[in-house]
């Protein structure tokens, strides 16, 4: 109620001050999901990759160099979106940087996670699909390592990109005076 | 940057000496064995599956063999070992090595056999120990278990489940007086009872046993169970001192076992030599090896053969349909990188040798992903020691993979200090933490901090990402030279270089693109007047002659069209290059957070203590996770954006007929460039 009555009060002022006060709140949100959801992500794609790879591993114990490779491959998204949270933090005031946020710059901060948050998320579970079949190929065709591991990087591409715009974005709108 | 010339080689030699030119042959393996000529009346080729079998039998023994004498004996084995490389051995071991063949093989055996007696007795081990479970309640009866009674009497012998008290049981028989119940032992789940009756009560008694649910035991034997648990105590000690027997026996073979990897290799060597002569054509007295070799080797193979052999030797240029295998010649700085190619195919018919420029890309690109001085500083010297340690055992591949990695790590301290990385930032945040240094950065970068100007690294990243791609394309018009496809030079690699370059002068001239890469080049507007008419002419050059396989003139015009739409595909090219950036700035700031971590647990007297195991941890994860990034994506950029420009492969590597073992290698008094 109170805060209602708050917005009310600002709108009469003309101005949604009150509102910057949550500011930080939202960039704080893009943060931890930044760090949360290709995390969790990962945590599922790399285990994916560890039930194939340990298949593989009890008919073959010499492939266990490639296939952990092949396990790890999708394991970036979640390190990618942790580097996000950080820089993230390390702008707003949590471990860094300028605390006072208004409400438009921590909405900004959030929309600027969200490429990594979301395809940091589809991206790892679908890697981790190629992943899968690469260490079948392996299992089959050891010699064919160097065409498999291409098939995962092919996906990360585009988790790539996502941290690429993710941090020109949260980079850039911590030069923004609004 | 080249491959070499191949001959097509054929032998002429008499049988008696076919198994030593083989066998020197194999211990060269400057030859691939292919049987290219056919078969007539008086050249036909042999059967030689039954020999064959016999060896992948014995290879298959002897691999069991040394993997059951491992697991009672455990070879001492360091990480390092594999850099070791296989032994070397003279000629004349391997030749009086027939003597040791049979008792080699016998030793096998009987590992295996020895396995068999362990794992049967271990059984027999188990099986008693239930026996003396089932036998142990009943000790102290004193008649055997399958007791049935005397002449007036009948005996039951059995369990009653949960515990009985002598009152309770009696109570239930009490009708069928006289009889005599006795307990022989008892426990909270089981009550073990001994009840004699009259002959005439038998059948009634029993049945009010089985009302009772009493059971009899699972164990039916002649002797008392005292006598029997003695027994079968006695056979659980011989199970045992059979066990220890064997196991012994076992241990005392591990004396051989290098004879037993002798005979592995000894017999991977054979089946080899195997499969060539049933690839040879003999005749009564006279076979023929063809096959591959390079111009090089053909010299010093003559005067070997010639010297101790009486035979013939034929060498002729391959013919225009053979699938001539590829052996590369490259120098030190780009040999480490063939295995890279090889992986994605060596080159086919009429393509070059793509080692030498990849190399050059390759180191740099992997550098620039990793770019950090302390990584590639700990890489390259964990590399150069391996290769110092092990100068003289270690093995070709082996040699490859250091090297390559070394180069790799000195691209990226090179990169690392233009961008002024040490392990993340290291130097500042100790100079902060524990000096109070306010002077940052302790080490300003070369050129600048890709974090601080990160679109200009985007920059960067592209320019370089365009050159690589150029640089592709001048290799297709490198290789059409050699093919001699004059018109294709033009068609496919001069208008698309004029069509790229003038387009990327026409994109630096919109203030749109120069505003978001945040660089500030004039170009003068006449450049800009002429690249734009370049753009066009280069443009309909495409148009008009990249459908030019199609005669339909209407069909040719759509396929130009469509070919001049394969434009995009160099955009998303050159923007795939922006992952150069994302990782290099992802090894950055991880390293800097970790330095950061450790800065901020650094407090108290054990702060330095604490900073050091959080850095040194945290730097080793992030190395290891990088330096997969950047090792995955260097071969991405290398086999998708880079050979996609000129490069199919689908050749065939030199497999010559030598010496593939897996723990010695025969060593030959005669030195030869391929054999090391």
């Amino acid at each position: 109620m109170e805060l209602i009555q708050n917005i009310i009060k600002s709108r009469r002022v003309g101005k949604m001050e009150i509102l910057n006060d949550y500011g930080i709140v939202l960039a704080l949100a893009g943060a931890v999901l930044a760090a949360l959801i290709p995390g969790m992500a990962s945590a599922k794609a790399v285990s994916m990759g560890g039930i194939a790879g340990a298949g593989v591993i009890t008919e073959d114990p010499a492939q266990f160099g490639k296939v952990l490779i092949l396990q790890l491959l999708p394991g970036t998204q979640g390190i990618y979106g942790l580097l996000i949270a950080f820089i993230t933090l390390s702008q707003i005031g949590i471990l860094g940087g300028e605390g006072d946020i208004s409400f438009v710059k921590g909405a900004l901060y959030f929309a600027a996670c969200l490429p990594m948050i979301i395809v940091g998320y589809t991206s790892a579970v679908r890697q981790a699909n190629a992943s899968v079949a690469s260490i079948g190929v392996v299992a089959k065709r050891p010699d064919q390592f160097g065409k498999a591991m291409i098939f995962p990087a092919m996906v990360e591409t585009y988790a790539i990109l996502a941290l690429l715009i993710s941090m020109l974005a949260v980079n850039g709108v911590s030069g923004l005076s609004i | 940057m080249a491959l070499l010339q191949m001959q097509r080689i054929n032998i002429y030699a008499l049988k008696k000496d076919r198994k030593q030119i083989l066998e020197l042959l194999q211990r060269k393996g400057v030859v691939e064995v292919r049987d290219m000529l056919k078969e007539d009346k008086v050249f036909n080729r042999s059967d030689v599956s039954h020999a064959k079998q016999i060896m992948e039998k014995n290879i298959s023994t002897v691999n069991e063999a040394l993997s059951i004498l491992n697991n009672y004996v455990k070879e001492n084995s360091s990480i390092l070992s594999a850099l070791e490389g296989r032994k070397e051995l003279a000629v004349e071991v391997y030749d009086s090595f027939k003597e040791k063949y049979k008792p080699a093989v016998g030793t096998a055996k009987r590992i295996i056999e020895l396995s068999k007696i362990i794992a049967e007795n271990k059984a027999e081990v188990l099986r008693l120990q239930t026996q003396i479970e089932i036998l142990t309640p009943w000790i102290n009866l004193d008649i055997p278990l399958n007791f049935k009674g005397t002449k007036h009497t009948t005996g039951y012998i059995g369990i009653l489940p949960n515990s009985w008290t002598l009152e309770e049981i009696y109570e239930k028989l009490a009708q069928f007086m006289p009889l005599n119940v006795d307990i022989i032992s008892s426990s909270k789940e089981q009550t073990c009872i001994f009840v004699l009756c009259t002959k005439d009560n038998k059948d009634k008694v029993y049945e009010t046993l089985r009302g009772m649910e009493f059971t009899l035991p699972s164990l039916s034997i002649d002797l008392s169970p005292s006598e029997q648990l003695e027994q079968v105590k006695k056979q659980v000690e011989e199970a045992n001192n059979r066990i220890k027997a064997a196991t012994d026996e076992m241990i005392s073979y591990d004396k051989l076992r290098d004879e037993l990897k002798f005979l592995l290799d000894y017999d991977t060597m054979r089946l080899e030599k195997y499969e060539v002569i049933g690839t040879l054509l003999q005749s009564k007295n006279v076979f023929i090896i063809s096959g591959f070799i390079a111009e090089k080797d053909i010299k010093s193979l003559e005067e070997e053969l010639t010297s101790r052999f009486d035979l013939a030797i034929e060498t002729k240029e391959p013919r225009k349909k053979d699938d001539v295998p590829i052996l590369y010649k490259n120098n030190g700085f780009s040999e480490p990188l063939e295995g890279t190619v090889n992986s994605f195919s060596p080159p086919g018919k009429g393509e070059m040798d793509p080692t030498m420029v990849m190399s050059l890309f390759y180191y740099a690109l992997f550098g620039l992903m990793l770019s950090d001085a302390g990584y590639g500083f700990i890489i390259a010297l964990a590399c150069a020691i391996g290769l110092i340690k092990f100068r003289k055992t270690i093995e070709k591949p082996m040699k490859n993979t250091l090297k390559m990695y070394m180069f790799c790590g000195i691209a990226t301290v090179f990169w690392g200090i233009i961008f002024s990385s040490y392990f993340g930032d290291i130097f500042d945040v100790v100079g902060k933490t524990f000096f109070g240094v306010t002077d940052l950065p302790v080490i300003p970068p070369v050129w600048f901090f890709p974090v601080e100007k990160p679109m200009l690294m985007l920059t960067f990243s592209m320019a370089i990402g365009l050159v690589h791609l150029l640089t592709g394309l001048a290799m297709k018009g490198y290789q059409l030279a050699m093919q001699r496809d004059y018109k294709g030079i033009i068609y496919d690699v001069v208008l698309w270089y004029i069509l790229l370059i003038s387009g990327v002068i026409l994109l630096l001239s919109m203030e749109m693109v120069t505003g978001i890469l945040g660089i500030n080049i004039n170009i003068p507007s006449n450049v800009v007047t002429i690249a734009g008419i370049l753009f066009a002419l280069a443009a309909v050059g495409i148009i008009l002659t990249n459908g030019r396989e199609s005669k339909q003139p209407f069909k040719r015009i759509l396929k130009g069209l469509y070919a001049l739409y394969g434009i995009s595909g160099y955009l998303s090219d050159v923007l795939s290059y922006s992952r150069l950036l994302a990782l290099g700035l992802a090894t950055g700031v991880i390293g800097s957070v970790i330095n950061q971590m450790a800065a901020m647990a650094a407090k108290g007297a054990l702060g330095p203590i604490i900073f050091t195991v959080i850095v040194i941890f945290g730097h080793a994860l992030n190395l290891g996770i990088n330096a997969l990034g950047a090792y995955v994506h260097t071969n991405r950029l290398q086999y998708v954006e880079f050979f996609g420009k000129f490069y199919e492969g689908g050749g065939k590597e030199f497999k010559p007929f030598g010496i593939n073992t897996k723990y010695y290698k025969i060593k030959e008094s005669w030195k030869n460039g391929n054999i090391k």
